[in-house]
C-alpha cells in the first residue's frame, strides 16, 4: 500500500519537476531571443558611436609665405584661389610642426599623419575666410584614418611594426603632437555631408542618405496610390470571379517571393528591356515599390474590411452611389490603417539591399546625387560596401551607418504606431 | 523638361476643373433645367479629358523618342552599311558625349560633326514638338469636353467608370509583376539551357562559372560548360545553412511562443513580444555585418580553441545568425496559432489533472500542429531566399560539403556574385544566375503553397 503511495508521489514529483524544467526551457528560449536583440544593438552602438567624431590636428599655416600681403586674398575670386599652387606650401606648413626633421623619408611619414586632402582643406579655409586672413592662421586639419583610429584607441599599438599600418616614427610624431596639445576631436560633420571615398577619414554617408531618400520618395509616389487603389478595387468593387481570385493569389505569392528575385526582375525587365538608367534611385524605387506593394495592399484591405458595414449602408441609404459611399465615407475611415501599412512597407524598402545590388546601386559614388536619375548608393548598400573594405576606419563607419539606418527605421515605425494610436477608431 | 511639362498639364487640369464646373452651373441656371449630375462632376469630367490623354501621349512620346532620335542621327552611318548594331549604339553614345562637350575621338570627323549637329537640332526640335503636341492636344480636348456638356450628359457615371477602370488597372500591377518575374527569369533561363543541358545544371557537382568567364566566349567547349554549371554544391550549401538556421530558430521560436501564450503575464507579453519582433524589422544587411564581423571570428576562435579547423566564413556562423533573424517569424505565427486553440481544450486537460507542460505538449501542440508546421515552412522559405547574411558571411566559392565549420555557398550568394558589377548578357555565366533565380522562385513558391495547404487542410475546427 505504502509502496504504491510512494510510487504515486514519486511520479507526481517527476511530473512536477519536468513541469519546472519545461518552464525554465521556455524562459531560457525567450531570454536567448531577447539577449540577441541586446547583443546586436550593443555591438553596433559600441563600435559605431566613435564615427561621429573625428581627430583633427592643429597646424599653423603662415599665409604670408604664399603672398606678400594677406589682404590681397579678399580681392581674389574662388577661381583664383583654386588656381593658386598650394601643394608645397601646404606641405611646408606641416613640416613646421617638426622643424628638426631633415630626412625626406621622415617628412613623408609626417605628411601621412594627415588625410590626403590637406591641401584642399587649407584651400577651403582660405576661400571661406578670405576677407580676414592674418599672416598666420591656425587650421584644424583632418588626421589620416590610421591616426584617427589610434587616437580613438581602436587600433592596437603593440603589434610588430611591419604588421601595423602606422609606423613607429609616426607614433612618435603623434605622441609628441598629443603632448603639445595639438590633437583634438571635433564633431564629424563631413561624415554626414559627404559622399563615399576611398579614404576612410574622408568617406561620408551624405550621398547614400540622399540616395535612400530619393529611393523612398519614388517608392512612396508609386506604391502608395497604386496600392491603395488596388486595395479599394479588390475589397469594394471586385466581382467574385476568376480574375479577382487570380489577382489575390498573385498578391499573396508576391509577398513571399525572396527580395533578390525582384532584383532579377529589375535587371531583366526594367534595365534591359525598358532601358532605364542603371544604378539610379529611380530604378531602385521602382523595384522596391513592386516589392512593397503586397504589404500595402494587404494592410489597406484589412483596414477597409474593418470599417463597419453600417457606415457604408448609411451612405447608400441617403442616396450616395457606391463610389461616393466608398470614397467619401469608407476610405477616410480606413486611411490610418492604410498609412500605417504604407509606412511599414516603406521601412521594409528602406532596409532592403539585395535587389539594389543587382540593379547596380553598388556603384562607388563620390558625389552626392542631385536628382533620382543620378547614380547613387543607399544606406544599406553603403553598409555592404564598407563592410567589404579592409581598412579599420570603415568598421566604425559601417556601424555608424547602421545606427543611422536603424534610427530612421525606428522613427518610421514610431510614426506608424502613433498614427494608429491617434487616428484609429474602435467600433 | 518632363517636370515642367507635367506641371503644366496638371495646371491645365485644375483650371479645366473650374471651367467645367462653371459651365455646368451656368447651364443649370440659364435653362432652369436640372443636370444629370452635380456640377463638380462636370469639372472632373473636363479635367480628366485634359489630363489623362495628354499624359498617355507624353508617355508614348518619351518611350519611342530615343529610338527615332537614334535612327535619325545615325542615318548617315546606317547608309554606309558597314556598322553592326552594337557598334552603332556605341557610336551613338560617343556622339552624345561629343554633343555634351566630351571629345573622345577624332576619326570620321565630318560624319561625326554632322551627326552631332543633327543630334543637337533634333533634341531641340523634339522638345518643342513634344510641348506643342501634348499641350495642344490637352487644350483641344478641354474645348471638346466643355462643349460636350449638356443636360443629357451624365458626367458622374463617366467619372466613376474611369475611377473603376483606374482601380482595376492598379490591381493588375500584381499580376504584371508576377508575369514580369516569370518572363524575365524564363527568358534568360531558356537561353542558358540551350547551351547547358538542364540535367548538368540540376545534378552536376562542380560549380565554377568564373572559368567560362575567363575564356573567350568563342572557344567554349561544351564539356567545359557542363563541368562549370553543376548547381548541386549550391543546393547543398543552401540546405546546410537553412538547416543550421532552423536548428536555432525552431526550438527557440517555438518555446518562446509557448512561453508567450501560456506562461507569460500580460505585462511581460506586452514588453517581450515587440522587442522580439524588432529582430524581424532589422535589415538583413545588419545581420550580415554582425555575422561577418562578430559571430564568424567568435565561432572561429572557439573552434580553434577546441582544436578544430574552422573556416572564417563558416556555414555555422551564417546559419546561426540567420536562425536568430528567423526567430520572430516562428514565434509570432506559432504564438497566434497556440493562442487560438479553444480554452475548453486547456480546461478539459487541467480537469483531468494534467500539468501545464502535459497540457501543452499533449493537447495544445497537437491541436496547433498544422499552423506550427506552416510557420516552419514559411521560415524555411525565408531562410532559403535570404541573401545579405550569406553574401557577407558565407563563402563565395562553391564546394560540396556537409561540414558546418567549412565555408559553404548558397544560391542567393552566387546570384549576387555573378550579377554584381558589369554583366555581359550573352554569356552563360550571367544567364546561369537567372536559372538559379528561377530555381529559388519555384522552390519558395512551392514551400509557401505547401504551407498554406497544410494550414488549410489539417486545421481542425473546434466550435
Amino acid at each position: 500500500m505504502t509502496d504504491r503511495i510512494e510510487q504515486r508521489i514519486n511520479s507526481l514529483n517527476k511530473r512536477l519537476n519536468s513541469e519546472k524544467r519545461f518552464r525554465i526551457y521556455c524562459i531560457g528560449a525567450m531570454s536567448f531571443a531577447l539577449a540577441w536583440v541586446l547583443i546586436l544593438f550593443l555591438n553596433i552602438f559600441s563600435s559605431g558611436y566613435s564615427a561621429f567624431y573625428r581627430t583633427v590636428i592643429q597646424v599653423d599655416v603662415p599665409f604670408l609665405n604664399l603672398i606678400e600681403d594677406t589682404t590681397q586674398f579678399s580681392e581674389m575670386s574662388s577661381e583664383d584661389i583654386n588656381n593658386l599652387s598650394m601643394y608645397s606650401f601646404s606641405k611646408k606648413a606641416i613640416y613646421r610642426l617638426f622643424p628638426d626633421i631633415e630626412e625626406k623619408k621622415d617628412k613623408k611619414m609626417l605628411i601621412r599623419l594627415f588625410s590626403i586632402e590637406f591641401e584642399q582643406e587649407i584651400r577651403e579655409f582660405l576661400k571661406s575666410n578670405k576677407s580676414n586672413i592674418n599672416e598666420a592662421e591656425t587650421i584644424y586639419l583632418t588626421a589620416s584614418d590610421d591616426v584617427d583610429q589610434v587616437n580613438k584607441g581602436n587600433y592596437p599599438r603593440d603589434l610588430d611594426e611591419d604588421k601595423r599600418r602606422i609606423k613607429d616614427i609616426q607614433l612618435l610624431f603623434f605622441d609628441d603632437l598629443v603632448d603639445r596639445g595639438l590633437v583634438s576631436y571635433e564633431f564629424n560633420l563631413p561624415f554626414l555631408m559627404r559622399g563615399d571615398s576611398r579614404e576612410p577619414e574622408l568617406a561620408g554617408v551624405g550621398g547614400s542618405i540622399v540616395g535612400s531618400l530619393f529611393t523612398i520618395l519614388v517608392v512612396l509616389i508609386l506604391s502608395f496610390p497604386i496600392g491603395i487603389f488596388a486595395a479599394i478595387y479588390l475589397e469594394e468593387f471586385a466581382p467574385k470571379n476568376k480574375v479577382t481570385d487570380f489577382i489575390e493569389i498573385n498578391i499573396n505569392n508576391l509577398a513571399a517571393v525572396p527580395s533578390i528575385v525582384f532584383g532579377l526582375l529589375g535587371l531583366g525587365i526594367i534595365l534591359n528591356t525598358f532601358g532605364l538608367p542603371r544604378s539610379t534611385p529611380l530604378v531602385g524605387g521602382i523595384v522596391l515599390s513592386l516589392m512593397t506593394l503586397p504589404t500595402i495592399i494587404i494592410a489597406t484591405r484589412a483596414s477597409l474590411r474593418a470599417v463597419p458595414p453600417s457606415i457604408r449602408e448609411g451612405a447608400l441609404a441617403v442616396g450616395a452611389t457606391k463610389m461616393q459611399a466608398v470614397m467619401h465615407h469608407v476610405v477616410p475611415v480606413a486611411m490610418p490603417g492604410a498609412l500605417t501599412g504604407t509606412i511599414i512597407g516603406l521601412a521594409q524598402a528602406l532596409g532592403e539591399t539585395a535587389p539594389l545590388l543587382l540593379i547596380g546601386m553598388v556603384a562607388f559614388v563620390v558625389d552626392v546625387p542631385q536628382t533620382p536619375l543620378d547614380a547613387s548608393a543607399s544606406l544599406p548598400v553603403q553598409v555592404y560596401l564598407w563592410s567589404e573594405s579592409a581598412e579599420r576606419g570603415y568598421v566604425e563607419k559601417t556601424s555608424a551607418t547602421i545606427m543611422m539606418l536603424l534610427g530612421f527605421l525606428i522613427l518610421m515605425n514610431l510614426a506608424a504606431v502613433l498614427i494608429r494610436r491617434k487616428f484609429e477608431t474602435k467600433w | 523638361m518632363g517636370f515642367i511639362l507635367i506641371s503644366l498639364i496638371i495646371l491645365i487640369g485644375i483650371t479645366s476643373y473650374f471651367l467645367g464646373n462653371l459651365r455646368a452651373k451656368n447651364l443649370r441656371t440659364s435653362n432652369q433645367k436640372n443636370l444629370k449630375s452635380l456640377s463638380h462632376y462636370y469639372g472632373y469630367y473636363v479635367a480628366l479629358w485634359a489630363v489623362v490623354p495628354a499624359l498617355l501621349i507624353l508617355l508614348m512620346i518619351t518611350s519611342f523618342k530615343s529610338f527615332f532620335i537614334e535612327q535619325y542621327v545615325l542615318s548617315d552611318f546606317i547608309a554606309l552599311g558597314s556598322y553592326t548594331e552594337t557598334e552603332l549604339s556605341l557610336l551613338f553614345t560617343q556622339i552624345e558625349n561629343t554633343a555634351m562637350g566630351i571629345k573622345l575621338f577624332d576619326e570620321n570627323t565630318i560624319l561625326i560633326d554632322g551627326a552631332v549637329n543633327k543630334l543637337n537640332y533634333i533634341n531641340k526640335t523634339s522638345e518643342n514638338l513634344t510641348y506643342v503636341t501634348v499641350l495642344g492636344f490637352s487644350g483641344l480636348l478641354v474645348l471638346y469636353s466643355i462643349f460636350n456638356i449638356n443636360h443629357k450628359l451624365n458626367s458622374r457615371k463617366i467619372v466613376e467608370k474611369f475611377l473603376i477602370v483606374l482601380y482595376f488597372t492598379c490591381s493588375l500591377v500584381a499580376i504584371m509583376t508576377t508575369v514580369g518575374i516569370i518572363f524575365s527569369l524564363l527568358y534568360e533561363t531558356l537561353r542558358f539551357f540551350s547551351q547547358v543541358p538542364i540535367t548538368d545544371f540540376l545534378f552536376g557537382l562542380n560549380w565554377s562559372p568564373q572559368r567560362v568567364f575567363v575564356r573567350e566566349a568563342g572557344d567554349l567547349d561544351t564539356r567545359d560548360l557542363a563541368n562549370a554549371f553543376g548547381a548541386v554544391p549550391l543546393f547543398a550549401g543552401t540546405f546546410l545553412i537553412a538547416l543550421i538556421a532552423m536548428c536555432v530558430s525552431v526550438p527557440v521560436g517555438l518555446l518562446t511562443a509557448i512561453y508567450m501564450s501560456e506562461y507569460a503575464s500580460p505585462k511581460v507579453r506586452d514588453w517581450a513580444k515587440p522587442i522580439i519582433e524588432i529582430l524581424a524589422g532589422i535589415p538583413t544587411v545588419v545581420y550580415g555585418f554582425f555575422a561577418a564581423l562578430t559571430v564568424a571570428p567568435l565561432v572561429r576562435d572557439i573552434g580553434q580553441g577546441a582544436g578544430l579547423t574552422v573556416s572564417s566564413e563558416s556555414a555555422l556562423a551564417a546559419g546561426f545568425v540567420m536562425g536568430i533573424m528567423i526567430i520572430p517569424f516562428i514565434s509570432s505565427l506559432s504564438d497566434d496559432v497556440i493562442k487560438s486553440v479553444p480554452q475548453s481544450l486547456r480546461e478539459g486537460s487541467y480537469a483531468m489533472g494534467a500539468t501545464k507542460r502535459e497540457t501543452i505538449v499533449k493537447v495544445l501542440l497537437p491541436a496547433a500542429l498544422p499552423g506550427i508546421v506552416g510557420s516552419f515552412l514559411l521560415a524555411v522559405s525565408r531562410a532559403i531566399g535570404e541573401t545579405m547574411i550569406v553574401v557577407m558571411a558565407a563563402g563565395l566559392n562553391a564546394k560540396l560539403t556537409a561540414n558546418p565549420l567549412d565555408a559553404a555557398t548558397t544560391i542567393t550568394t552566387q546570384i549576387v556574385v555573378i550579377l554584381i558589377g558589369d554583366q555581359e548578357f550573352d554569356s552563360p555565366k550571367t544567364q546561369s544566375a537567372f536559372a538559379l533565380g528561377l530555381t529559388l522562385f519555384v522552390v519558395t513558391l512551392a514551400l509557401n503553397f505547401i504551407a498554406l495547404q497544410v494550414v488549410k487542410k489539417y486545421t481542425e475546427r473546434y466550435d
